[in-house]
């Protein structure tokens, strides 16, 4: 069996540390890599041999837990599965774009959990049923009709890609809409009218002006961008409902 | 927060980026050839001036020139925006503005072949 | 929390200029000034087919000038982009399921530029 090929890495990392810091700043490490490698391995390296203090977040090491998101040369990555392969020698690693630095490659995520928590991502049954009545039915179209939306691991890769959201923080963004799309394409839900109050605002679906950035950068293929255009469709034609037919009840 | 107004002019626009899309391209094209003296047979007085003359050709018109102009007018809004200028409610009023003025005078000329 | 948490600024007009797909969007997004631009154009058509043949024929002549073939040509660079950077995303922006499976985004999108073509021959030799 061949040995793997061994590559020496110099991985300069944004540095930032709140308690003695004014500002972030680069640090660079020398890293023996294999070619086969993800920047997170070449991480885990720095922090076991090298540098004890650098902070990343990281778990599942398999692109399904959402926690290693930052910037590999300038594009938003999951460090996990970002593979050394792919770049040259020089690699720069940042925390996410769009959010605020907490320490080294940690961001502060706040911002986000309230706006993913605000669209209502959950079940809202269009009548209440007792459990007697059983369990939903639903067809595999209807399924398929949301499934794509519910693979999103939250890592908020899209949120660091869309410019919108870095020049307007106040915009909801990307996977919190879609996550919203998600449930309104759900045939066991409804609640797409609660959700509307918050979608069709200005600093709701109508911040997108299709970028399609973050579809480019999710490493689940969700299509947060397709989700959001769906969306602004469904809410224009609300509109019209309302303001031409204000008679026909929802 | 309070629902948006943004869904009629997004509908405009998107109605106007898909007639821009199919239409607009072939029309420059014409006018292109215009301007370099190769005038297509479709851009002369008489055919354009027969075409205008009829209700349906006048419905024609006016329905590729509102929304042209009404894509074009959104999507220069949120481009400013992109720009960096932060005056989105005037930067509204002037392009729409010029939307508008330009759909009154389709109208007017319409209504005088 | 943080004790101090650090706020990267972010350049609200040249932000565009530090990826490729940022300024792939800038390009599609400024094609309506060439658009808008154009459709003005049109409506000075109008105007002048109103006020009769020799009106016409003054602005056919206008059009004729190194201004009016180069305006033209930009406006066609433009509308082109438009139109490839429309149909290509129109499979994200109305998905068409159809039983199960969703109609694959290459079919949806070769149906529209196919549409296209015709469009384009048929206005292309209206009056021939």
């Amino acid at each position: 069996m061949s040995e793997l090929q061994k590559r020496q890495i110099q991985l300069e990392v944004l540095r930032y540390n709140p308690e003695t810091d004014t500002a972030p700043r680069y640090q660079t490490y020398s890293v023996p890599c294999l070619n086969e490698w993800v920047v997170l391995d070449a991480l885990n390296y720095v922090k076991d041999h090298l540098d004890p203090t650098l902070s990343y977040r990281w778990s599942c090491h398999m692109a399904v837990c959402g926690s290693c998101g930052m910037m590999v040369n300038g594009e938003p990555k999951l460090a996990c599965k970002a593979f050394i392969h792919e770049y040259g020698d020089q690699i720069k690693v940042e925390p996410m774009a769009n959010f605020p630095i907490e320490r080294d490659l940690v961001t502060t995520v706040e911002d986000f959990i309230t706006k993913l928590a605000s669209v209502k991502p959950y079940l809202i049954p269009k009548s209440d049923q007792p459990v007697s009545a059983g369990e939903f039915k639903q067809t595999p179209a209807e399924l398929k009709k949301f499934k794509q939306y519910t693979l999103c691991i939250n890592c908020m890769l899209c949120y660091a890609a869309c410019p919108q959201y870095g020049l307007v923080p106040e915009f909801l963004g990307p996977a919190a809409i879609s996550m919203a799309h998600r449930y309104n394409q759900d045939s066991r839900d409804g609640g797409r009218d609660q959700r509307q109050e918050v979608i069709a605002t200005d600093e709701g679906v109508w911040e997108c002006s299709f970028v399609g950035a973050c579809s480019e950068v999710c490493p689940k293929h969700v299509d947060p961008a397709g989700a959001l255009q769906q969306v602004k469709v469904a809410s224009t034609i609300d509109w019209y409902k309302e303001h031409l037919m204000p008679w026909v009840k929802k | 927060m309070a629902k948006s107004n943004k869904p009629i002019f997004w509908g405009l626009f998107a109605a106007g980026g898909t007639v821009t899309a199919f239409v607009t391209p072939v029309l420059v094209l014409i006018t292109l050839f215009a301007a370099m003296r190769f005038s297509p047979a479709l851009f002369t007085y008489e055919y354009l001036h027969a075409f205008a003359a009829n209700w349906l050709g006048k419905l024609v018109i006016f329905g590729i020139i509102l929304l042209s102009l009404w894509h074009a007018a959104h999507r220069l809004r949120v481009t400013v925006h992109d720009f960096g200028v932060r005056a989105d409610t005037l930067v509204a009023y002037v392009v729409y503005g010029l939307a508008g003025l330009g759909t009154l005078l389709t109208i007017i000329y319409l209504l005088r072949i | 929390m943080s004790s101090k948490p650090y706020v990267r600024e972010m350049s609200k007009t040249t932000w565009f200029l530090s990826q490729p797909r940022y300024k792939r969007y800038m390009a599609r997004e400024v094609t309506c000034v060439f658009i808008f631009a154009y459709t003005f154009l049109l409506i000075v058509a109008l105007a002048r087919l109103a006020q009769g043949p020799d009106a016409f024929q003054e602005f056919l002549n206008a059009l004729r000038s190194p201004l009016g073939v180069l305006f033209n040509v930009a406006v066609l660079i433009a509308t082109v982009y438009h139109s490839m950077s429309w149909f290509n995303v129109t499979p994200q922006a109305m998905p068409i399921q159809m039983g199960e499976e969703f109609v694959p985004g290459k079919i949806i999108v070769s149906a529209h530029y196919g549409a296209w073509a015709v469009v384009s021959l048929i206005v292309l030799f209206l009056g021939v």
